[in-house]
């Protein structure tokens, strides 16, 4: 993984956009994994279809994540041949498989690890040469001392000569890019949602750690307190979602992040946040489900808890990020837009995202700030938190406001707050807090719209950009409807993106098709809609889409 | 603590217009007395409390105050409660609720409050039952107690032990007072919202129409705590003799707190550099 990681930011001084995943096996230290890296001239934001090249260091449970790594005839394996021989599974893509005797080489020299000859044997190949490396090597190593760096630096010198030995014609051709006139940022999903968090206002955090939502409040702890914010660890999810919502009623933007089993927990906490009418963000960082599920890998399956999780009517805000550095957009819009309706907001990101890293453009600066609107109190005057206004939102006192003392409250109530099981109290108040988020204005944000071809591939999430290269590829039979924002619904934005269409395919990560029975239970769609979905792991990629959307075109 | 005011105030200023729902004769309104007249004899500025409570008979006593309250969902008053506090240390925060909200569905909370132990005062209005639910066994129902048409034959566990429980996880101010003795429990709720830590209250407090053998209770209690012990084991000795009857404060020390680290502010850009190649 260390690898991977200096590879991708090391090409990234290069000038190369880069996006690098992890396929990690169920072990907690140690056992399987895989750097999956993507490179290229453009920015790189989806895993595409398949392997130009697999360098393997060890075939170690290669069965349990082989069709993670798709290859073709005209892709390369490197392979040690002290590791063994080329696994069935590999072999049967009939790759072309070269040896390279990484461990061999290592050996030649003290204080030179495999691993080093590798990244030195990719960066060769890649057009990066050792001083490209070092800094990055540097940072990696930290404080290892002097030998280790040497031995390192020795190990991309012999890999690139390893390089050099093997057939001139297993790479591909490479240009390397122009050098960089402003510096490209490294970031995850995670971290940028993190940023994202911070840019929209929040200064309270509340944690319990899941994997692959960690990161997020790992990141957040040290840079929180550098912003005059906090996060508090705590004893479970129940006690996070409500804490965040103790925060909130004292006027701070908070927020907390977890993965399906701790939506799942959180769920009450949410539906009073909507009755008693706090803004908070959550963010699902979404794994294999049900249950404990798969942990390490991506799925969108937590899409129908988000829509639909909370009993009784509850109107509330869902939203996705469409990529990596979207994640910090879209969390930041998010923590806005909760402030502003003045109810939970769910971000549902996806391991897809949140663990991997790209190289992305220095995203814009400003963006959306949390603005609650606060009442206007004077002592004497009942102040009426929940009063009926015409789009909804009603003015709200924060503690310390004197003259705006009020209970808030999770029952029923009138508009000062007070308990009511009235059934006029209980229409009025459902609708004001429907109309909250009828009015809220999402017309920038709601989906990623490009292309106008005659088949509409609705996509959500981290597949937003799989589908976006798909419609690119289609010779102009696709138009691409990224959504962002779930709910509030879209009605009159998605009637326009679907102008002059005459398909629909929907896109997503779930074995349920659960996005696809949203669509068409909620939105006016063309007669023919068809569905695109599997469960994770596998990410659905570009060549898949394509192939449905080629179809689609085919049978008029 | 927040600051006082200088005029007198009384503590009819300190509940709201909204009519308890409590039958006649619950102990819960002894609570709201001493509740309100303990933030009157403070002098608290009503806009600088906040009262924070769970789901049950006693947790609807936020809605009868006039300062802020929160009447939120069964058993987390304490998170929302610490959330209110972490963000906003300059408010005096309480806490309410009773013995099923604070002890069952709640419990995993209270032990972490008591080890926290942030400036607030958390009262359990105990009364042995679930008011609200109409008369089941709660954690403080004795295993013999067969009066729920839930559990025929008793619950069949001892009764949890609040006060030894909230010693042990690091409360640092813990007391147990009586709702019929009214004027010990407002000095005692006055003595524990002054107390810099988290401070727990075991109220005794009779439902009288699930428990109306609760009626007699005033005949058990004696004030055995009389002078609060400052050494933890102390204290934890002095419950092995406990007839959970004991009232008074038993134990106050005080001794550090959560606190989350702050920093001086520094521009968002200064923090985006860390994403820079
Ligand atoms: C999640 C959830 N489970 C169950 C209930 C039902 N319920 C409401 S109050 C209550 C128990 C109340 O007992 P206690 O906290 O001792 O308060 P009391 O009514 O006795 O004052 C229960 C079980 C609920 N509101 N929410
Ligand atoms: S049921 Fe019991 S606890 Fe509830 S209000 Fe009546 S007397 Fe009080």
């Amino acid at each position: 993984m260390t690898v991977g990681q200096i590879l991708v930011d090391a090409a990234a001084r290069a000038g190369w956009y880069g996006l690098f995943r992890r396929s990690l096996g169920p072990q907690i230290r140690g056992g399987e994994s895989a750097a999956l890296l993507r490179f290229g001239d453009r920015p790189i934001l989806n895993h595409g279809d398949s392997f130009d090249l697999l360098l393997a260091y060890d075939w170690g449970n290669i069965n349990r994540f082989a069709a993670e790594l798709p290859l073709r005839p005209d892709s390369v394996v490197l392979f040690d041949p002290d590791a063994g021989e080329v696994p069935e599974v590999i072999e049967r893509t009939d790759a072309r498989c070269v040896a390279a005797p990484l461990a061999q080489t290592a050996k030649s020299a003290p204080g030179v690890r495999a691993n080093m000859v590798g990244l030195g044997l990719v960066a060769h190949a890649l057009g990066l040469v050792p001083e490209d490396l070092k800094s990055e090597l540097e940072k990696a190593l930290g404080d290892k001392g002097e030998e280790i760096l040497a031995g390192s630096l020795e190990g991309l010198r012999l890999g690139a000569e390893l390089c050099e030995s093997l057939p001139a014609d297993i790479w591909p051709k490479v240009v390397r890019p122009a050098p960089l006139a402003v510096p490209r940022w490294s970031i995850t999903g995670n971290e940028a949602a993190g940023m994202g968090a911070i840019r929209g206002g929040v200064r309270f955090v509340a944690a319990y750690p899941i994997t692959p939502s960690t990161e997020i409040l790992e990141w957040l702890a040290p840079n929180l307190t550098r912003v005059g914010g906090q996060l508090v660890q705590v004893e479970d999810e129940l006690a996070s979602v409500n804490m965040i919502v103790g925060a909130s009623f004292g006027g701070t933007p908070s927020l907390t992040a977890t993965s399906g089993p701790g939506l799942s927990l959180m769920l009450e906490g949410l539906g009073m946040a909507v009755g008693a009418e706090f803004p908070i963000t959550l963010i699902d960082v979404q794994r294999g489900g049900p249950s404990t599920g798969i942990p390490t890998k991506s799925e969108q399956s937590d899409f129908n808890i988000a829509v639909y999780g909370m009993h009784g009517d509850a109107p509330h805000i869902v939203c996705a990020p469409t990529s990596i550095p979207d994640c910090l957009s879209t969390v930041q819009w998010a923590v806005s837009a909760a402030e502003a309706a003045q109810c939970p907001a769910i971000v549902l990101s996806d391991q897809n995202m949140g663990q991997s890293r790209a190289i992305v453009d220095p995203p814009k600066s400003g963006g959306p700030v949390a603005e609650r609107r606060l009442a206007q109190v004077e002592d004497g005057a009942a102040y009426k938190r929940y009063a009926l206004t015409n789009d909804g939102v009603s003015p709200m006192s924060v503690p310390g406001m004197k003259g705006g003392e009020y209970t808030a409250d999770g029952l029923a109530h009138n508009e000062r707050g007070t308990p009511s099981t009235q059934a006029s109290d209980h229409q009025s108040q459902l609708d004001k807090r429907l109309r909250k988020l009828e009015t809220l204005d999402c017309d920038d944000v709601w989906a990623e719209v490009a292309g106008d071809g005659p088949v509409a591939v609705i996509a959500w999430g981290s597949l937003t950009e799989a589908a976006r290269e798909a419609v690119e590829r289609s010779n102009g039979a696709a138009r691409l409807i990224g959504v962002r924002v779930i709910l509030p619904l879209q009605e009159e934005a998605m009637a326009k993106a679907l102008d002059g269409v005459s398909k629909v395919l929907v896109v997503e990560q779930n074995h349920g098709a659960q996005f696809f029975h949203f669509l068409k239970g909620h939105y006016s769609l063309p007669q023919t809609v068809e569905s695109l979905h599997r469960p994770g792991p596998l990410p659905i990629r570009p060549v898949e889409i394509l192939a449905a959307i080629t179809a689609m075109k085919g049978d008029a | 603590m927040n600051q006082v005011i200088a005029h007198e105030v009384d503590f009819t200023d300190y509940k709201s217009d909204v009519t308890p729902v409590w039958c006649p004769g619950c102990g819960d309104y002894a609570v709201l007395s001493a509740i309100t007249k303990a933030l009157a004899g403070l002098g608290l500025a009503r806009e600088n409390v906040a009262l924070i409570s769970g789901i049950g008979c006693s947790s609807r006593i936020a809605a009868y105050t006039s300062v802020y309250g929160f009447h939120g969902i069964h058993g987390r008053a304490l998170p929302i409660a610490q959330g209110l506090k972490l963000a906003r240390p300059d408010l005096t925060v309480l806490c309410a609720g009773g013995d099923g909200d604070g002890f069952s569905i709640g419990g995993n909370h209270f032990m972490h409050a008591c080890r926290r132990n942030l400036d607030l005062t958390y009262i359990v209005m105990d009364n042995n039952v679930y008011g609200m639910t109409k008369g089941q066994a709660s954690p403080t129902s004795a295993a013999d107690w067969t009066e729920s048409k839930l559990t025929p034959e008793g619950p069949g566990v001892p009764p949890f032990q609040p006060l030894d429980i909230a010693l042990a996880a690091g409360a640092s101010h813990v007391a147990r007072c009586f709702s019929g003795k009214v004027q010990m429990l407002t000095k005692t709720i006055a003595e524990a919202i002054q107390h810099p830590g988290f401070s727990f209250i075991q109220v005794i407090s009779p439902c009288v129409t699930y428990r109306p053998e609760m009626r007699d209770f005033k005949n058990l209690v004696h004030e055995s705590f009389t002078e609060a012990c400052t050494d933890r084991r102390e204290a934890r000795r002095r419950l092995i003799d406990d007839d959970g009857f004991s009232l008074g404060t038993l134990f106050k020390s005080v001794e550090p707190s959560y606190k989350p680290s702050h920093r001086n502010s520094e521009p968002l850009d200064e923090l985006e550099r860390q994403f820079a190649l």
